[in-house]
Formats: C-alpha cells, structure tokens, sequence
C-alpha cells in the first residue's frame, strides 16, 4: 500500500488541527488564524493531488480501482465496528474540488471578513467545516460518513449564525440544524437496518464491504414490507438524509435562509461542497440505489424515486428563483434547483453524469456567490437587487467574472463548462426507458435558469444606479453594527459613495474560478470523455464523430435552442427597457401579480411548515405538559389526599372514638375507686362502729345457723 | 473464595469520611470542604485502581467477597462486580468531586452537607456492588435518605414539597419492591440475585410463587406477574418511566445544583441498573409475556418526555425532563434485549449492541447532565437566581467561553456524533431497529425534538441580541475553566474512544445475553 493511501488521513486532520488551534486563539491574533486555515488548507490540497495523481495512475484498466485503509474502532458482541478511508476516482475528484475551492474561498474570506471583529473564530469555523467535509469524502465506511456528516451540519449551524447577535441569522442556524436532522434521522434508520442486514457498514473491505458484490446481492434478495427489496428500503432511508443535505424538496426550505451567513459561507457550504455532499452520498452508494455493485443506472425504484425528486425540485426552486429580489437568494434557489439537475442526472445517467455537474457547478457557483460577495461589498452591504443597476461600470472586473459565471451556469454553448455537464444530463434523460417527464422538466428548468440569471445580471450590472447616492439604506446601518462600528463613526464619503470594485484579495480567486468554469467543460465533452471513462473506469477514447451521432447532437442543439429563449426572454423583458427606480414593480409582476406573489412568497411552504410541524410540536409540548401538571400528577395529589384522608379519618377515630370511650371507662375506675376510697377515710370511729354491726351480724347468724 | 476486600473498602472509605465531616464544628467549612473533597477523591483512586486490576476478558464477577451475615433467612453479606458494576462505580466516583466542586459556594452547615454527600456516595457504591437482596436493599434505601435531606434544607423555595413528594414517591416503590422480594423469599428460599437468577432461568420461579403463596385463586401467569409488577415499580419510580415520573422536575428544580448532579448523574442510574442486574435476569420471563406494553411505556417516555421537556420555561425542569428522555433510550434498548427472537444465534449481536448502548450510555449521560447542571448553575449564581429561558439573550457576547464550553455539552446531550453521547444512542438503535423496528422508528422523534429544544436554549440563551441586563456578566474564572475542563475534555475523549468504556463491558455483556436465552 502506498504512501498517499496510508496518509489519506491527514488531508482531514490538517485543517482539523488548525481549527483546534484558531479555537485557542485570542481574537486579535487575525493574521495567525488566517495563515494557520490557509496553509492548512494549502497543505491538504498538496496531499489531495497527489492522491489524485495516485488515483489516475491506477485508473484506465477497464474497472474502477480502490484502496483502502480499515481499522478497528469499538467492539460489541463479537464484532468489531471498523472505520476507513478509501481513495478510487470519485474520492479523487471530490478531494481535489473540495481543497481547490475551498482555499480559494479562505483566501477570499481574508479580504471579505476583514471588518468583522470575529475574524479568528470564523477562520477557526471554516477549517472545521473543511476537515468534516473532507472527512465525509474519505470515508470507507457509512457510520464515518455518518459522523462527518453530522459534523458539516454542525459547522454549518455554526457559521449560518455567526452574525449571532441578528435574531433572525439564529433562527436561520437553527432551521437549517432541525431540518437537515429530519432527513437524518431517517438516514440513521437506514444505517441501523444496513448494519443489521449485511452485517458491516465498510464499503469496501477484501470483498466483505456492503457495498462489494456479495453484499448488494445479498441485500437485492431480500424482500421486505411490501415486496421491496431491502437494498432499495436502506437506500430511500439514506436518500431522505440526502434530500435533506442538498436541500432538495421537501426539505428544501433552510437553504435560502443560509443565506442569513456571510457570503464566503454561503460559497463554500451552500454551493460548492456541503450540499453537494447530499449528491456525493448517493454517488457513494450507488451499488445500493442501482442494485448492482457497478455504477451503472437501473430502472430501481430507489433510482426512480432519486430521478423524480431531482427533476421536480429543479423546476420547483427555478420558478421561485424568477421572482426573488435578493441577489444572494436568487443564487441560494438557483443551488437547489441544480442539485435537482445532479440528482436527476444520477438517477437517469449513473455517477460520472451526476458528478460532472457537480464538479462543474461547484465552481461557477461559488464563482457566482462570491461575485455576488463583491457586489454586496462594493454597494456598502446593500442586498436588494432592485436597489443596485449599472454596477458593470464601478466594477468591471467583478462583472466580468460573474458574467462567465452566468453563462457557464445557464448553459451557453461550447466554451463554458455548464453546458457539457447539463448537456450530458438532458442526453441521459431524454435515453431514459421509464418516462420522458424527468426530461421536459429537465429542460424547462434549463429554460427558466437562463432567464433568471439573465434577469439578475441585466437587474444588476446594466442600466442605471438606482441608489440616491446619499442616503444610508436600513442593511448598512445594521452590517455596520455588526462590524463593530459605532454609528457615528464612519465617514460620511465612505457611507454616500458610489459602489466600488473589491480589492485583489477577492478579485483574485474570482478570476481564477472564471478560468475554471470555462476549461473545466473540456474533460467531459462528447468528444473526449475523459471524467466519465474515470469515475466509471470504461476505456477512453477520442471519438471524433461523437458529436454527430443524432442523440447528441439532437441534444446540444435542444440546449442552444433552450439557452437562446431563456437569454432572449430575459432580455426582451428586462433589458430592453431598464428599470428605473428601485420602488418600480417588477415586470412579471406587472403581467402577472398573483403568480409571481405566489413565486415570491416561495409557494407559502415556510408557512405551511410553520403551521403544520412547528405547530404540532408546539401543540404537542404543550399536551404532555399539560398532562403532567393535571393528570399525573393529579393522580399522585389524589392519592396524596386520600392517604390524608385516611390518616384524617383515623385520627377522628383515635381522638373521637377510642380516646373518648378510654376516657370515659378510666372515669368509671376513678369513680369507682371515689366510691371505693370513702370507706378508707381514716375515721377510726367509724371503722369500730362497722366492725361492731359486723360482729354482731355474724354472732346473730352464727346462733341462728346453730340452731338449724 | 474471597478476593482482596477492596470492595468493602471502597465503601466504607466515604462513610468514614461522611462521619468524620459531621463531626466537625458549623464554622470549620474550609475543613469540612477539604476534608469531603479529599475523601472523594481517595474513592476516586481506588475507582482507577480497581478499573486497572479489572480483567475484561471474561463476563464473571470480580472481586467477589461472601460472608455469612444472617444465615437462618439466607442472607449474606455479598459484594462483586462485573462490567456493568465496574462503569457504574467509576462513574459515581467520577460525578460526586464534581458535584461537590459545584457546591463550594454553599454556606449554612457546611460540615452536614458534605457529610450528607459522602453518605449518599458510600450508598451508591453499596448499591451498585451488592449481590444479595437484603444486602443490596439496606444501600437502596441508605441512599434515598441522605438526598431527602439535602434537598429538604439546602434547596429552593418549595424544596419542602419537593423532597416529601420525591421520598414518599420513591418510597411506595421502594415498598412494593421489598415485599415483592419477600413474597420470592417464602417461595423460593433465597436471596441472593445470582441463585435468583438460576431460578427465573429456568422458568420454575412463578410455579414456585403459586405453590407457595396462591393468593385469592389468581392463576400461576397472573400471581408472577403481580410480583413482577411490584418489583417493577420500585425501580420504574426510580428510572423513573412515565407515568412515575411526575416527582422528577419539581425535585430536580428544587435541589441545590449539587445534589441535581447527584441525582441526574447517580441516582437515576440505580433504576437502571436494578432492570439490568435484577429484573432482567430473574424476570425475563415475566418481561417476555408483557414486553409489547413494556416497549410502549419506553417509546412513550422518549416521545413525551421531551415533548414536555420543550414546554419547560425554567432551564432545570428542562434538563430534567431531558435526562428522562435520555434514559428512557436506556429502558427501550433493555426492554428490546429480553425479547425472544426465532433465530436467537443471529440476534444475539443486536441484543449484545442494544445492551452495550445502554451502559455506555449510563456513563455518558450522567457525565454530561451532571455538566450541564453545573452550567446552569453557574449562570443561575451570576444571574442572582434567575434560570429562565427567556430571562437571558445574547450572552454569547459577553461570556463566550461560558457559552462555548456549554454549547459542546448541549451538543453531547443533543447526541452529535464526535462527542461522547453518540455512540450510546446509535448502538441502542441499531440494536433496538433489528429487534423491534417500530419502537426503534417512533424513537427517533424524541431525537428530533430533543434537538429542536437543545437549540432553542443555544437560540435563546446564547444568541439573540443582547439582553441590557446581563451586560456586566462575567465569564467564566480560571478556577472554574480548570475544573469544568476534564469533563469536557472527557466528552471528546469517550465520543473520539468509546472503547475505553466497552472494552471493559462487553465481555459482561455477552454473558448477560447468553445467560437471557434459555
């Protein structure tokens, strides 16, 4: 075994031990906290390229190839629970996306948080969110994934809230936290009943591993409740805890409310990596979703059920995202709705479809994110994009990046990596034996994704600057508070001017992402396939005429025809005439009210949730309270009282009864003894005279008594 | 064959110290402190030391020690551990330093109160070790005494109630259990709860309570069970289960913040312990024939507990119901162990991981609420007796190492995997969902809602604005950093290695479910 696979480890622990030791720092010690997470970070890139030139090397021999690394953890009965790590090409990929963007975003957060009085703690966040994230990546075995997982929750809770003192990012933290938790309760049943059935939770171990062939025939053959097969009853059970993650419908609504975090969170966490992780979960047990120990797609209904999911929830988050108002919301429903691509891509395509848009995302979305993180930067905290407009003047270079984001994100053809990775999705789709419905919701979503982006750029960049320079809107006044700037002490040129370009410590990772976005699209073109022949281990080839086969190209001119519409629907609404004031309604808004309130109010689902689960856990809290205080513990006051009662009773009794008749008896006696004690009264008179009758008597019967 | 008595000694070692406190002057307090504390801290050592003399390696007694007491009636004086004693002992001498670090601040009668400490400690140590009814019966009940009357005079202002109800409360069970052992004593003749359990294995003891007792005609299934019932509700109340559980929020409201960590971390323990030790083996018959009602009576005390525990506006009476939601985990992976499964061979991993869940969980849980009780404690003395959960807001400002410190031991109760209260609760469930997959499914929400109210303490206590009143709140001291300190680091510590923990127990417990199929 060699070295990388031995020390697959420390790419987790580096940023674990800087994150323990940032959590030990004092405040004031920025630049240490920052180097620290930074060089960390740097170092576990280091090691994951290495992993992933260890992973090429072993790559191209027609099968996947695996190693790993088990080791013992606790016993119960006479098994051993063991734990590892695992590098084969999915891992690979992860490895390097997660560290790649990841340092990108550190290096970006130096510049982004640098107001911020809590610099250190955040750094000291962020590093532990990237070794929890590495840390699920890695794992060879679901109970360590499980733990990661939980821990990226954790960090994120920590970091949605980290602006702790607004009431409404705390209670943003905390609906994330519960409802990630609901999805993962179900994923903790489904650990249970895997680790009861196949008897291991290793993935891969000597042919033993759950997920080795033994082990998925194992679990397709037995049938459970209702006809299913187990593996397909643990893999919806596992599922739910990736709906949750990735934030797909219905538990999709904490994601926007993230956003309640600074903008390097939201890049970091909710684009690039923690929601991905929902996705990288069902690609990491695919044997179990596909029934066959190889990564190909099945018509299971575990699949099925991942297919319908994906494409409903990419429809569903895209009509919300058409009539948002905050830039970084729009951005927040946008994720969702393409983890809904990649979930359907899984479903329809197998992992190399649904991970190559992950990888691809990963990078324009958290591009896009912290563009919008410059944007808000440079309007002085302002959020609202119906208060900015005419931006690509004060920041060229922002807008310039956050343009190929756009189009990468949209799908505009040939150069920019969204459209391969999408392409490959709508190919897979339109290839699916089962329903063509996942396909035309495939590409309605893609549809509406270039009309609200385009919709955001034209809001945003062009036309006019709609802020009345000079006045402080309400967002400044608060982000300055929680800068830690008093009120009266920002200048007053700082506050009234006009937005203004970020400095190079986030202008640099924007370009590098840009870059990214474009040439990442190359590695898994049609024409050479390269990322798909790796995660699925198939043979390469360099197919000149792929891209005239009918499918594809049926496809790839779908897409272009789709892209054009969204763009030119886009436009026609929303650039034709720019937007004047920031008060002015909304042009769909104008066409059409009760939809778009209907879009904007995010189709009531919050208030429903509100209504439905918050409510009955209040109701039912408020039930079992009010049991306790009335009804047991009214039992225990009832028999408290009847014991009392009792007691009362007999006391009636011992006072009443039998002391009263006591009483009266030893008055008897004592009467008696009164009576008796008169004939003792000393008089010795008396006693003579008695004794005298007495004689007397006895005589006269004595003589009386003789005679007879 | 008895073995050094190191037993003997580790219990009588806090009853010399108790008696030695107690006779010291009201006003010598330094000295009654440091005196109790040493004491406590010498059965600390010999805790580590009987842990490091300890053979995992076999499910037997240790340690055993048997001396005639009272021969005509079968009693004798009987001490031994196995595991499952061993986690208990340690724990115990884990959480009675710290609850009397957590007391230091206490001023009225000082030497009493620690010498009431030391008492209730040497009770536990009885309890937790004692193999023979009678024996084991005299600590039960020694150790209810002493927490009667540190509740009675060192609590808050209904503290009176509060310890009647809480005695009188366990008392009744107390009573029931007594004469249910009577009543086996006249049938069966014994005891001892290692010849008892031969008994109930092999299924003669409820034809031995019909032919010896035969009450009002009832039938042999019925009269074992009335007995088993009685038994039961000594240690139901203790536990304590729902519905017997209604003493336990007014007396963990009411007790100084020592004697709470006491009876969250040490006393509940003994209700769970009495299930595993006595009614699992000389009853499991009689769990078997009720178990559906059993397993009912655990999923309903997970899912009410902590619906109530939600309702809580006072932070004590909300870690109470907490810790019953905690323990009622504990009763559902015991009640799961008992069942008679077809395939016994391949249930017996499941039952050994519910049964190792349990007992981890036992340590764990009673490290973690002892700490937690510590916490609010500390922000009820800086707060000048407010504990409310809407008192507060925003505190994280102003004491972040408070709020840091504590914010990881509400994640451990929230059972957050990395710290120490996770395994416990994932072997409980992965035993529980093979044995009986629906109380394992409706457990999970007492999960959910067990995090919804952990985070809404982290919500409203912690952040939020800040609360004009508490802008003065000092953090945390050193001195307290030091002591709180080794608690948590032992949270990461068992969450990182529970195998430090199960190592010693799961010899035992593999024994304890060979011994469960006949």
């Amino acid at each position: 075994m060699n070295w990388i696979v031995q020390h697959l480890w420390l790419i987790p622990a580096l940023p674990l031990l800087a994150a323990g030791l940032t959590a030990l720092a004092k405040q004031r010690h920025r630049k240490f906290a920052a180097s620290l997470s930074i060089g960390s970070m740097i170092g576990s890139l280091i090691l994951s390229c290495l992993a992933f030139k260890d992973a090429l090397q072993h790559s191209g021999a027609g099968e996947v190839s695996r190693q790993y690394l088990n080791f013992k953890w606790f016993q119960f009965g006479d098994q051993w629970l063991k734990l590892g790590w695992v590098l084969d090409p999915l891992t690979a990929v992860m490895l390097a996306m997660v560290c790649f963007v990841g340092l990108l975003i550190f290096i970006y957060s130096v510049g982004y948080m640098s107001h911020d009085e809590n610099f250190t703690r955040f750094f000291c966040f962020l590093s532990l969110f990237a070794a929890a994230m590495l840390g699920v990546v890695i794992a060879n075995n679901l109970l360590l994934l499980f733990i990661c997982w939980e821990l990226v929750g954790l960090t994120s809770y920590l970091l949605i809230g980290f602006w702790y003192h607004k009431p409404s990012a705390a209670a943003a933290a905390k609906k994330a936290f519960i409802t990630t938790r609901v999805g993962d309760l179900a994923f903790l049943l489904g650990i249970a009943w895997l680790y009861s059935q196949a008897g291991t939770l290793t993935f891969y171990d000597h042919g033993q591993g759950c997920l080795e062939k033994d082990g998925i025939t194992k679990l397709v053959a037995q049938a459970t409740a209702g006809g299913m097969a187990v593996s397909t009853g643990i893999a919806l059970l596992i599922f739910c805890g990736a709906i949750g993650k990735s934030g797909q419908m219905p538990l999709h609504v904490w994601l926007p409310d993230a956003m309640e975090g600074p903008a390097p969170v939201s890049a970091l966490i909710h684009a690039a990596t923690m929601v991905a992780a929902g996705v990288f979960l069902v690609a990491r047990v695919y044997p179990l979703m596909s029934g066959s120990p190889g990564g190909i797609p099945s018509g299971t209904a575990a699949l099925q059920v991942v297919t319908w999911v994906g494409a409903i929830t990419a429809v569903f988050a895209a009509t919300i995202a058409v009539a948002q108002t905050d830039i970084k919301r729009i951005l927040a429903y946008s994720t969702v709705s393409q983890l809904g691509f990649m979930m359907l891509g899984l479903g329809v395509g197998g992992i190399a479809v649904g991970m190559f848009h992950l990888i691809t995302h990963a990078f324009f979305k958290a591009l896009l994110f912290m563009g919008a993180g410059s944007v808000i930067h440079g309007c002085h905290d302002e959020q609202d994009i119906r208060r900015m407009g005419g931006l690509r003047k004060f920041m060229p270079l922002t807008f310039a990046t956050y343009a190929v984001g756009m189009m990468a994100l949209s799908g505009v053809p040939i150069l920019f990596s969204g459209f391969w990775s999408k392409d490959e999705i709508l190919h897979s789709a339109h290839a699916w034996k089962i329903s063509h419905w996942p396909f035309y919701l495939a590409v309605f979503g893609a549809l509406l994704t270039a009309f609200y982006m385009t919709r955001q750029v034209l809001l945003v960049f062009f036309g006019d600057y709609r802020i009345a320079l000079g006045r402080i809107t309400r967002t400044e006044q608060y982000s300055l508070e929680h800068a830690g700037v008093p009120a009266e002490e920002h200048p007053q040129s700082e506050l009234a001017g006009a937005p203004h370009e970020s400095p190079p410590s986030m202008t640099g990772p924007l370009v590098v992402l840009a870059v990214c976005s474009v040439i990442l699209g190359f590695i898994g073109t049609p024409l050479w396939p390269w990322f798909q022949s790796f995660l699925t281990g198939e043979h390469l080839r360099f197919d000149g005429h792929a891209l005239a086969k009918p499918d594809v190209l049926f496809t790839m001119i779908l897409s272009v025809v789709v892209v054009t519409i969204g763009v030119g629907l886009g436009y026609w609404l929303y650039g034709r005439k720019p937007v004047a004031t920031a008060e002015e309604a909304d042009v769909l808004e104008a066409i059409q009210p009760e939809v778009f309130t209907l879009l904007r109010r995010k189709y009531y689902f919050d208030e429903a949730y509100d209504w439905a689960f918050v409510g009955l856990n209040r109701w039912w809290a408020k039930a079992c309270d009010w049991l306790d205080s009335w009804v047991w513990n009214g039992l225990v006051q009832l028999c408290a009282y009847v014991v009392v009662g009792i007691s009362w009773v007999n006391r009636v009794i011992d006072e009443y009864v039998v002391n009263l008749s006591f009483d009266e008896v030893c008055r008897r006696v004592a009467g008696g003894g009164n009576l008796l004690s008169r004939l003792q009264d000393g008089r010795v008179q008396r006693y003579l005279r008695i004794i005298g009758i007495a004689l007397t008597g006895l005589v006269l019967v004595l003589i009386w008594g003789c005679r007879s | 064959m008895n073995a050094s008595p190191i037993l003997s000694i580790l219990i009588l070692l806090p009853l010399l110290g108790g008696v030695l406190v107690v006779g010291l002057g009201a006003e010598q307090k330094k000295l009654a402190r440091s005196l109790a504390l040493g004491f406590s801290f010498l059965s600390l050592a010999l805790a580590i030391v009987l842990w490091r003399k300890f053979v995992p390696t076999t499910g037997e007694l240790q340690f055993e020690e048997t001396h005639a007491w009272i021969p005509s009636i079968g009693v004798q004086y009987h001490l031994g551990i196995d595991g499952l004693s061993l986690v208990l002992v340690l724990l115990s001498a884990i959480v009675v330093p710290m609850s009397m670090l957590a007391s230091w601040r206490i001023q009225e009668r000082v030497p009493l109160y620690f010498a009431l400490v030391l008492f209730l400690q040497a009770g536990l140590f009885g309890t937790f070790t004692a193999l023979n009814f009678f024996h084991w019966f005299i600590f039960w009940e020694m150790s209810l005494i002493p927490a009667f009357f540190l509740i009675k005079l060192w609590g808050g202002p209904m503290r009176s109630a509060a310890a009647t109800q809480f005695f009188v409360y366990t008392m009744v069970g107390s009573v029931a259990m007594l004469l249910a052992f009577l009543a086996i004593y006249l049938s069966v003749g014994k005891f001892d709860f290692t010849d008892l359990a031969d008994v109930g294995r092999n299924g003669t003891l409820a034809s031995a309570l019909s032919v010896k007792l035969g009450w009002y005609d009832l039938s042999v299934k019925r009269l074992a069970l009335v007995i088993f019932g009685a038994a039961f509700l000594g240690f139901a109340v203790k536990v304590p289960l729902v519905p017997f559980h209604t003493w336990l929020p007014n007396t963990y409201a009411e007790a100084p913040t020592g004697t709470t960590m006491l009876l969250t971390g040490l006393m509940s323990k003994m209700g769970v312990y009495g299930f595993i030790r006595i009614l699992l083996p000389i009853f499991s018959e009689q769990i078997r024939w009720v178990l559906t009602p059993l397993l009912w009576l655990a999923v309903i005390t997970i899912v009410y507990s902590a619906g109530a525990a939600f309702a809580q506006r006072d932070l004590k009476r909300l870690l109470g119901y907490s810790s019953i939601n905690h323990l009622g985990y504990c009763l559902l992976g015991v009640f799961v162990a008992a069942k008679m499964m077809a395939n016994e061979d391949a249930s017996a991993n499941d039952k050994a991981a519910a049964l190792n869940g349990v007992i981890l969980q036992l340590f764990n849980h009673g490290l973690t609420a002892s700490t937690l009780f510590w916490f609010v404690g500390m922000l009820e003395q800086r707060a000048g007796g407010l504990r409310g959960l809407n008192d507060f807001g925003g505190i994280r400002k102003v004491a972040p190492i408070f709020c840091g410190l504590m914010g990881i031991a509400l994640f451990s109760s929230l059972g957050l995997p990395g710290l120490n209260g996770f395994i416990g609760e994932f072997l409980i469930f992965r035993g529980a969902f093979a044995l009986s997959t629906w109380a394992a499914a409706v457990s999970v929400v007492g999960l959910l809602i067990t995090a919804i109210f952990i985070l809404t303490i982290l919500q409203r206590v912690f952040n939020g604005p800040l609360n004009g009143k508490w802008a003065g709140l000092p953090d945390l001291t050193i001195g307290e950093r030091v002591l709180v300190l080794p608690a948590i680091g032992l949270m990461f510590v068992l969450g990182v290695y529970p195998q430090f923990i199960l190592a010693a127990v799961n010899s035992t417990v593999i024994q304890m479910v060979r011994q469960l199929r006949f």
